[in-house]
């Protein structure tokens, strides 16, 4: 009898490779390649969460990741990151200011109106969830057609540069603590080249939740939303837009707008609470910010934010509140990784799980007779 | 008789304390909590000293800190402040100034406690044996046979069930459960044993049955004891001398018997008064 | 737009800094060091950490070896060569253990035993032994430092309690120098002893869990045993007793895969393919490269 020969696993990885990219171009001969343009435009919001997850502004190969990976947002956020990982680091810039931001869509939960009002921008809190139909055959001519209709149509109103923050007029009033001026741009920790070790820093979570896979921030979110926690959450400003990054000239050291990055932020305004020092109680802020245009991100991380404090200073009472249940957890490339290796070969492993229970199960049926 | 331990001057206040916490809380005040901060100032300056082979009894109503004292010994908290000592075979050693790895080492191998509440000093997801086990283990024991062995003497002695011994003690009762809190702390025969209100909650016969067992202990091992109790009948039996607290201090100290006989303080007095 | 990369892929600073990383960890065996793991383009859980470790070692004078379940030709293994090959080039890859300077291996360590100038480097999916006994990674430090393992030793006792012997198959917990305790990654216990008094240093590499640890050679390596119930490796009797041989090369001294063949039935082999052509090779007189 012959031996069974586990050969050939590069042919097999290379055949694996080859039937994946001709699913990729299954159309055949009606096949038209998708652009990176296309993606980045007509699935803005996919693009945004793949430059989120990636945690590298670049919207042109964050859309390519898209198109490599067929549509796969895991994958894709990997192939970012881990373009990433090869980029060196030419310097860390200074804090942002995200007041200053070029803003598209603004909104508060927490008054009827705010200075400089509220911008409803792009959304589809307000859109009926039904199939558009006539989608499905949209012609090239009517494609086109709706950029130049909206803008013909559309009077043009000059906007203010910024908006004041909704957060600085309930610190004004003293509903919010002040953070004390000389605690900004105090070290922040940099989740790429130090691991966590817990207790956190609140940096630390920030940036963890900055590019975690977004599901997972909304299931724990979700999770003290509905009881298992008590952050009871009021929006106080929702903000999308092109914030200004600012670099110091390499001269002057004046700081200079080197370009600008889309992102959503979100302050969330929780139940008051007492100060530590027997000062008047406040409300309690939960921040979240990320790249592209993602809400449900943002609001999560206000969230969580929020709860992951109250954890730190009270111990945790629910998941959501526990720095290392979350924070370990949320990470997409991790995730996902550790997933997808249980497809991986395990048979040494598992000969050696035989092993033992087939010597119990022996000594079970010893035991018995 | 050998000193064991020695506290001087024990305080925890929860809370971030205040100037005026002290003077405004205690007995005549009526109150723990510092109407200044809203700190509660759970004992404060509580001092006596441990001899080997002795049982001290800690006493007084909820509140009163009796339970507070013992957790601090325990190194289940930290003090606010003051010191206690403990004393090995004649070598002192600053319970509150070593290291943490220290304390937990003296914890593991000096000391034994027993929680009114079994979750607190049994884990439910092993066996009673393998609780047993888990001391001998944290002291370096790492012969399986002699582990069994010594887990199967200790439970005897406690009058738990051989038959139960693989079982988790959720299933025990009340009574069993504190037996196999008492074997688990007797199984590196710690000089100093802490028991907290250990037969508050137990049926009277049962209660009688663990007392008579602590006493057995106490002779054979001549472990010194700290014991705390809101009951008389506890501290009567088991105790030679006694601290009475109240609202976070000491308000009278001395023999047992004489605290009951012809107790001092007002308080103390109506204590004894009310005993059934 | 095009993408260049470094030599080994990862830039200078973090090769650095992993090196340092494997210094700490020689200088204190068995302890996890942690380090900022960066994303490569396989997945979490794929080698990463090894990998890792691999392109921070490699240079142009090393020849590589990787094998997963003992075996070159294994997917997993493939991957991983195939794309350091791509990033460092110059570099030589072998299948001949005794050609190798730098060994990769996932769940396996080679049969014959490694020379002191070769580095072999072992994937590691938990870094942590005392995972199964305490969850919150805070609390596991403090007791890695105080070498408290009670707890990991009453799971021990309750399983020699309950079915008369220890059951833990692979990843046997492993005491370094007398004091830290290793996960020592999915080996068998058939490996295990190989890291006792290992002439060459092991390392371990942890990429999504993000830690580096070491046996340096030399060093105790003891498994958790009770004095009473000792350490036992995997049985390869079969029913009468015999110890099985491998169905290629006859031998009855190395770990064997089971399969079964639709004509043979079940069918043992050996797991290290380099050993098993070896073997061979000493039988049909060409054993020159297995010296």
């Amino acid at each position: 009898m012959g031996y069974v020969a586990i050969k050939g696993g590069s042919r097999a990885i290379q055949g694996a490779a080859n039937v994946t990219e001709a699913l990729r171009a299954a159309e055949g001969e009606q096949g038209v390649p998708l652009t990176i343009s296309t993606i980045k435009n007509q699935l803005r919001l996919l693009t945004s969460r793949i430059v989120s997850e990636g945690g590298l502004y670049h919207p042109e190969l964050a859309a390519l990741a898209i198109k490599q990976s067929q549509g796969d947002t895991l994958e894709a956020a990997f192939a970012l990151r881990a373009y990433r990982s090869t980029k060196p680091r030419l310097l860390e810039t200074p804090v942002q200011d995200a007041s200053k931001m070029r803003i598209i869509r603004r909104i508060s939960s927490a008054f009827k109106d705010i200075s400089g009002g509220q911008m409803l921008g792009s959304t589809h809190d307000y859109a009926l969830r039904l199939m558009r139909m006539e989608l499905a055959d949209e012609s090239p001519e009517h494609f086109r057609n709706i950029a130049k209709k909206f803008m013909q149509s559309t009077p043009e109103i000059a906007l203010p540069d910024s908006f004041p923050k909704v957060v600085d007029a309930l610190r004004e009033e003293g509903l919010l603590a002040n953070f004390s001026a000389d605690r900004v741009g105090h070290d922040a920790f940099d989740i790429t080249r130090e691991p966590l070790s817990f207790p956190a820093p609140r940096s630390a979570g920030l940036a963890t939740m900055a590019r975690a896979e977004t599901g997972s921030l909304l299931a724990l979110a979700y999770s003290n939303m509905r009881g298992y926690g008590d952050v009871h959450p009021t929006i106080a400003e929702l903000r999308i837009g092109y914030l200004p990054v600012m670099l110091p000239h390499m001269v002057t050291g004046e700081l200079v707008e080197a370009g600008e990055v889309l992102m959503t932020e979100c302050e969330v305004v929780a139940m008051y609470e007492d100060d530590a020092n027997g000062g008047k109680p406040t409300f309690t802020l939960g921040y979240g910010a990320c790249f592209g245009h993602n809400e449900v991100k943002a609001i999560s991380m206000a969230i969580l934010d929020r709860a992951l404090q109250k954890g730190m200073a009270d111990g945790p009472s629910n998941p959501s509140e526990d720095s290392e249940f979350v924070l370990l957890h949320i990470d997409g490339v991790d995730s996902m990784g550790f997933a997808s290796h249980y497809k991986m070969p395990h048979y040494v492993t598992f000969q050696s799980d035989m092993d033992r229970l087939r010597t119990t199960q022996k000594k079970h049926q010893e035991g018995r007779s | 008789m050998r000193k064991i331990l020695e506290v001087r001057n024990l305080s925890k206040i929860y809370g971030r304390g205040c100037s005026r916490c002290v003077e405004s809380t205690g007995p005549e005040q009526e109150t723990n909590i510092c109407p200044h901060c809203g700190s509660v100032v759970a004992i404060h300056d509580v001092s006596f000293d441990l001899h080997e082979g002795e049982i001290l009894g800690l006493m007084g109503e909820s509140g009163s800190g009796k339970s507070t004292v013992v957790k601090n010994l325990y190194f289940d908290q930290t003090p606010t402040s003051g010191s206690a000592r403990f004393f090995n075979d004649g070598i002192a050693k600053d319970m509150f100034g070593i290291n943490a790895a220290q304390q937990r080492y003296l914890r593991n191998h000096s000391f034994g406690m027993v929680y009114q509440n079994p979750h607190l000093g049994l884990n439910f997801g092993i066996s009673a044996g393998g609780n047993i086990a888990e001391r001998l283990l944290m002291s370096d024991v790492m012969h399986y046979a002699e582990i069994r062995t010594r887990a199967k003497e200790l439970l005897v002695r406690t009058e738990v069930l051989l038959s139960r011994m693989d079982e988790s003690p959720k299933n025990f009762s009340g009574g069993m459960q504190q037996r196999v809190q008492i074997a688990k702390a007797l199984a590196t025969n710690p000089p100093l044993l802490y028991l907290d209100e250990v037969t508050t909650g137990l049926d009277l016969s049962v209660q009688a049955r663990i007392l008579d067992l602590i006493l057995e202990i106490q002779q054979e091992l001549n472990t010194a004891m700290i014991v705390v109790t809101h009951d008389l009948g506890v501290i009567r039996l088991l105790t030679g001398r006694a601290l009475v607290m109240k609202y976070g201090r000491v308000i009278e100290s001395g023999l047992t018997d004489q605290i009951l006989e012809d107790p001092q303080h007002a308080y103390t007095q109506r204590l004894v008064a009310s005993a059934l | 737009m095009s993408a260049g990369y470094n030599f080994g892929f990862m830039d200078e600073h973090a090769k650095k800094e992993i090196r340092r990383a494997i210094l700490k960890a020689i200088a204190i065996p068995g302890y996890q060091v942690p380090y900022s793991s960066r994303e490569m383009p396989m997945g979490r859980g794929f080698g990463t950490g090894g990998l890792q470790l691999t392109l921070s070692l490699i240079g142009e004078n090393d020849t590589l070896k990787v094998i997963d379940q003992g075996a070159d030709d294994s997917v997993n293994a493939v991957n991983l060569r195939q794309f350091i090959e791509m990033t460092c080039p110059g570099v030589d890859t072998t299948t001949y253990l005794s050609e190798a300077t730098l060994i990769q291996s996932r769940h396996r360590i080679p049969e014959v035993a490694l020379k002191p100038e070769q580095v072999l480097i072992l994937q590691v999916p938990y870094p942590d032994p005392l995972i199964v006994v305490e969850p919150s990674e805070d609390k596991r430090k403090m007791m890695h430092g105080e070498a408290d393992y009670a707890r990991l030793l009453v799971k021990l006792y309750e399983d020699i309690v309950k079915f008369d012997e220890i059951t833990i198959s692979h990843r046997y917990p492993t005491r370094i120098n007398r004091h830290y305790v290793i996960d020592p990654s999915p080996i068998p216990r058939w490996d295990v002893p190989k890291l006792n008094h290992s002439p060459a240093l092991i390392l371990f590499g942890a990429g999504r869990e993000k830690k580096i640890y070491a046996v340096p050679p030399h060093t105790l390596a003891e498994p958790l045993a009770f004095d009473d119930v000792p350490f036992r490796v995997e049985d390869f009797s079969d029913e009468i007793g015999n110890r099985r041989a491998c169905v290629r090369c006859g031998s009855r001294e190395s770990f064997l895969d089971e399969f079964t063949d639709e004509t043979a039935g079940k069918v043992y082999q050996c797991s290290d393919s380099d050993y098993c052509d070896g073997q061979l090779a000493k039988q049909s007189g060409k054993e020159a490269v297995y010296a």
